[in-house]
């Protein structure tokens, strides 16, 4: 907990999202970009943590993060995600979607391009709660309904999927380069394929009976069919897409809506849960510290089948941790991420060892220092 | 009519001129105040002003710095709340000390941050708004931890002037800047400020620093060094009251009059004479006041000069007395003519130890209820604030605490604070909040899951419902049915669920198809909520049977719809006309019971309709229309029933 860092930044925080880093260098991110909503002028910044690797580990204070530039967003911000090293895309509750550039030599922010109402419905503005980009793709989804397709070279919309939902769409993630994931509020996940021309889903995998309204969801980076989701009631479900249309496991999580959820982009047995409980959780697989991981595959037979169709990609286990068992029997641990906390936590964001979480009490933590 | 404590202030509503008649409306925080005519029978003429102005109470709440304050005291008043009632009053209260230094460490860095916009903005205007405000922080910070001392830690005697000395020295802390400033010059001893560092250690009782200084100045001159000498010893000699030892205040009290009768003896026979400044010096150590009042610009505030007065000449005093002395150090210290502030006011109050002065004072000072409510929670936690019923409300906490808290809840985005605040106000918190909460705008679904989060959690049915029905309302404006019906659902609003599913019905009836199928087809347990919607989900099941050639449970299906009186009458012409593909399948699907039944419903349904009929005028192509569609309906079943009667009894046999 030493190492958690609180920043109050008199904005509630909607969203956080570390710049990446290049794979090649081993490097800890160092810069990070904020969305704020319900302001009446709400905001996207950056925020620098300082030169990585300086003496500040040492000194609680120092890594304060610093505001390095900001720039007016119309509406709330909804969800944020940098398209590359400098660009980043926001959707609005105005319905716009905007890709803002930030100038590293002089600190500033400019207006890249921009689709104002995008979504919208037949006499109003809809808000746009979701976006995915896999440079230049873009994907957004809305409380209309719809799927958007944009490409950020190219001023037009290049697809759209109207009334791809009855209800709202609460979340996008891509599954592979043509596929794309969606939540939505009545508790189903689905499969959209744009190789096909059809305007519905590929496939369609529910929560059975209770219709809770699912609110994010994450991939599995490096096995393509685990996904994870959060809900309104707090829990935590993983998926496998090949296996039925139900949850493989469902795990009890937080006491109220979970608002994100994260697996670590590399070090993928670690997960993290946000909510709006005011909770950070961080979510532990494979305990069984005595074993390396790629023997693990052969350890509990009956399992094996179910991995039948995994993909062998290098020295990963071959069945996923977390779908290897069931975490009534311990082998999921859980640890609270932030100390005593009671406004919601809207975001968060994990890259390395480094984790920003943003508030509705208006603060930023930031961890440098995540046990993975 | 009760007597007003202090005039009202006059706000002037710029664009109103002279002569206009106003209107207003009392909104929760603010006011809103319109250009209205006087005379109301002569009718709506003439050309009024048409704009409305707001007029805000408070403005701190709109600053970027003071919302730091607002959110981290948020956390310190979360975590006071849930201090555990059970535990012995004593052990609590190096909690409620430590809290208290939290609030004020918060006060704290507020101040810096606002001393460090005031100084780097250029706009003069911005300078003195962001100075004044540090100038009441400042206050409020001294005003606290002044509580702090006197009712919270209420030191005893001995250890009460030791706490008053370390608030003297937080708040007057410019000493050691000047004393940086001299020590960095090329010989601190000639320089100008020099004597005053000096005297200003002595009064805030830091002898060691002082010690420190005066070495500079015996270097410099060797000659009277004894005197200096002589300086140092009694400086060093001066007793202080150790609330950790073993030694009794008695003890303390024989010691220091020792050290005090040596100090007269010194000034008696005239050790000092040659030099003024040790001369001083040793009259402030015996306590002579008028010496002291000579340095009123060093002391600075009557309270520096109370504090100073007792350290020399009372130090052991009582928590009791201290009022007869704030009383008389005031009045000698303020010019007869001038008129002591609100912030004198205040901390002679609290001298005096009246809470309830201190409180009122300030509640007319300041403009912001920040600073009282959460003042007043700390000190009615530590159970100071016993009996005092205000004729308003239910006690002076939890009026403070409501006003603070709606006041919250007029701005935009800090209203979600006020929640937690209105939860620990156990009288009237939960009405104002279910007043308040129904209001906040709602312009995304994420805001509105928030907000019902904030209800749900508090078993506010009623306010669940009207946020649901908002958003259901506003899906079906938008034409989102499956949006609308999920609201309702969450709602259980059973009335609206058959609204909509009216909607899915009528539109089913004009294009032949369903929309929003993913949602309609995993209804499940939720369909229960209305009639309507159950025959709704029911009757897409048909189809889908249908579609997957189920004839036989498809059959069975649309007919329990009829006879279970699940579907609506308006609707069994459409019922019975899905019917007919079945009737005419080659083979018999309909058993000769079902068909019996099927026919009973026919039935009923010419029957109920050719009585109406000579009432209505439809146009006569629309009656052969359902006329030929009831002669082919019971050629059908009349077909089908024979076909069924022959086939079950060949079974039979």
């Amino acid at each position: 907990m030493d190492s958690v860092n609180a920043k109050y930044v008199s904005q509630k925080i909607s969203k956080t999202r570390w710049r990446p880093v290049s794979h090649s260098t081993l490097q800890q991110p160092d810069i990070f970009a904020t969305g704020s909503w319900d302001n009446e002028d709400n905001k996207i910044s950056f925020w620098s943590i300082g030169e990585s690797g300086s003496s500040s580990l040492d000194d609680g204070f120092e890594g304060d993060p610093q505001l390095l530039c900001e720039h007016k967003h119309d509406g709330d911000v909804l969800d944020l995600q940098f398209l590359d090293q400098d660009k980043i895309v926001t959707t609005s509750s105005t319905g716009a979607v905007t890709i803002f550039r930030h100038h590293q030599n002089s600190q500033t922010i400019s207006v890249s391009q921009r689709w104002p109402g995008v979504h919208c419905y037949p006499c109003d503005n809809a808000p746009c709660t979701g976006v995915v980009c896999s440079s230049p793709e873009i994907v957004t989804v809305g409380e209309d309904g719809r799927i958007v397709v944009f490409r950020a070279d190219q001023e037009g919309v290049v697809r759209v999927i109207e009334n791809a939902d009855s209800s709202t769409i609460h979340a996008v993630t891509y599954l592979r380069t043509t596929e794309i994931l969606t939540v939505n509020s009545i508790g189903q996940l689905k499969l959209w394929d744009f190789r096909q021309q059809s305007n519905s889903p590929s496939q369609i995998l529910s929560l059975s009976g209770d219709r809770v309204p699912l609110h994010c969801v994450d991939r599995h980076p490096n096995q393509q069919h685990i996904v994870a989701t959060g809900g309104q009631d707090g829990m935590l479900c993983v998926w496998d897409i090949r296996q039925g249309s139900a949850p493989f496991s469902l795990m009890e999580a937080h006491s109220a809506e979970m608002w994100e959820v994260h697996f670590h982009p590399t070090n993928p047995d670690h997960l993290f849960t946000c909510s709006e409980d005011g909770s950070l959780l961080h979510w532990e697989t494979s305990a069984q510290s005595d074993m390396p991981s790629f023997l693990q595959g052969g350890r509990n037979n009956s399992m094996i089948s179910r991995s039948a169709m995994a993909p062998a990609g290098g020295n990963q286990s071959l069945i996923s941790a977390w779908l290897n068992g069931d975490s009534s029997k311990g082998r999921v641990e859980t640890t609270h991420m932030l100390p005593s906390q009671t406004l919601s936590v809207n975001s968060l964001d994990v890259l390395g060892q480094c984790l920003v979480c943003g508030t509705d009490g208006e603060a930023i933590f930031v961890n440098r220092q995540v046990p993975v | 009519m009760e007597e007003l404590d202090v005039e009202p202030a006059i706000t002037n509503i710029p664009a109103a001129s002279d002569g206009k008649h106003l209107g207003f409306a009392w909104g929760p925080g603010d006011l809103l105040v319109y250009e209205t005519l006087y005379k109301a029978s002569s009718g709506a003429k003439g050309s009024g002003c048409s704009f409305i102005h707001e007029v805000r109470k408070d403005e701190d709440i709109y600053s970027p710095i003071l919302r730091k304050l607002f959110n981290e005291s948020h956390h310190i008043f979360v975590g006071l709340q849930t201090i555990q009632e059970d535990l012995p009053s004593k052990n609590k209260k190096p909690q409620f000390v430590s809290i208290s230094k939290n609030y004020r460490s918060v006060i704290r860095a507020c101040m810096e941050e606002l001393q460090q916009v005031a100084v780097s903005t250029k706009d003069a205007k911005v300078a003195m708004q962001y100075g004044n405000q540090v100038s009441i922080l400042l206050a409020i910070e001294l005003i606290w931890n002044l509580s702090e001392v006197l009712f919270i830690d209420s030191a005893p005697a001995g250890s009460l002037l030791l706490h008053l000395l370390d608030w003297v020295r937080l708040h007057k802390a410019d000493v050691d800047e000047k004393a940086t400033e001299v020590l960095q010059s090329e010989s601190p001893a000639e320089h100008k400020d020099y004597w005053d560092v000096v005297l200003s250690y002595v009064m805030q009782g830091r002898l060691e620093e002082s010690r420190q200084m005066l070495v500079k100045q015996a270097t410099l001159h060797p000659a009277p060094r004894s005197m200096y000498k002589l300086m140092d010893t009694l400086l060093s000699k001066m007793p202080f009251y150790n609330p950790g030892g073993n030694q009794t205040l008695t003890e303390y009290d024989v010691k220091w009059r020792h050290w005090h009768e040596e100090v007269d003896r010194c000034l008696q026979d005239n050790s000092f004479a040659s030099n003024k400044h040790l001369e001083i010096i040793c009259r402030i150590l015996v306590g002579d006041e008028d010496t002291l009042l000579e340095h009123k610009e060093l002391l600075g505030t009557w309270y520096h000069f109370l504090v100073t007065r007792l350290l020399f000449s009372h130090p052991t005093v009582q928590p009791t007395e201290l009022h007869y002395y704030a009383q008389s150090c005031m009045t000698m210290f303020l010019d007869s003519r001038s008129v002591p502030e609100p912030l004198d006011n205040i901390l002679l109050a609290a001298f005096e130890f009246d809470i309830h002065q201190v409180i009122k004072e300030c509640s007319i000072a300041l403009n912001n209820w920040w600073f009282v409510a959460h003042l007043t929670d700390l000190l009615d936690h530590c159970k100071l604030l016993q009996s005092h019923n205000v004729h308003f409300g239910s006690n002076l906490r939890e009026f403070l605490l409501l006003e603070y808290a709606s006041g919250l809840f007029t701005h935009h985005s800090l209203w979600q604070l006020a929640v937690d605040y209105f939860d620990h106000c156990p009288d009237l918190g939960r009405v104002y909040l279910e007043l308040q909460i129904e209001r906040v705008p709602l312009n995304t679904e994420r805001k509105a899951l928030k907000v019902l989060r904030i209800c749900e959690q508090r078993q506010m049915s009623e306010q669940v419902r009207s946020i649901c029905k908002i958003m259901a309302m506003r899906a079906l404006k938008n034409n989102r049915l499956g949006s609308a019906l999920s609201w309702s659902i969450r709602a259980k609003d059973a009335a609206f669920a058959t609204l909509i599913s009216e909607r899915f019905l009528q539109d089913y009836c004009a294009r032949g198809t369903f929309s929003d199928l993913d949602l309609i087809d995993n209804l499940g347990p939720a369909m229960l909520l209305s009639d309507r919607l159950t025959f709704l989900g029911k009757y897409r099941e048909f189809h889908r049977l249908y579609g997957e050639k189920r004839f036989g449970e498809a059959a069975k299906l649309l007919l329990s719809l009829m006879t279970a009186k699940i579907a609506p009458r308006s609707f069994w012409m459409t019922l019975l006309t899905d019917a007919l593909p079945l009737l005419e399948q080659k083979e018999v699907i309909f058993s000769a019971g079902q068909t019996y039944e099927l026919m009973f419903c026919l039935e009923e349904l010419t029957s109920s309709l050719s009585s109406v009929a000579p009432a209505t005028d439809g146009t006569m192509q629309d009656e052969d229309i359902e006329q030929t569609k009831v002669e082919l309906l019971r050629l059908a079943l009349a077909r089908n029933l024979a076909m069924a009667i022959v086939k079950e009894g060949t079974v039979s046999t």
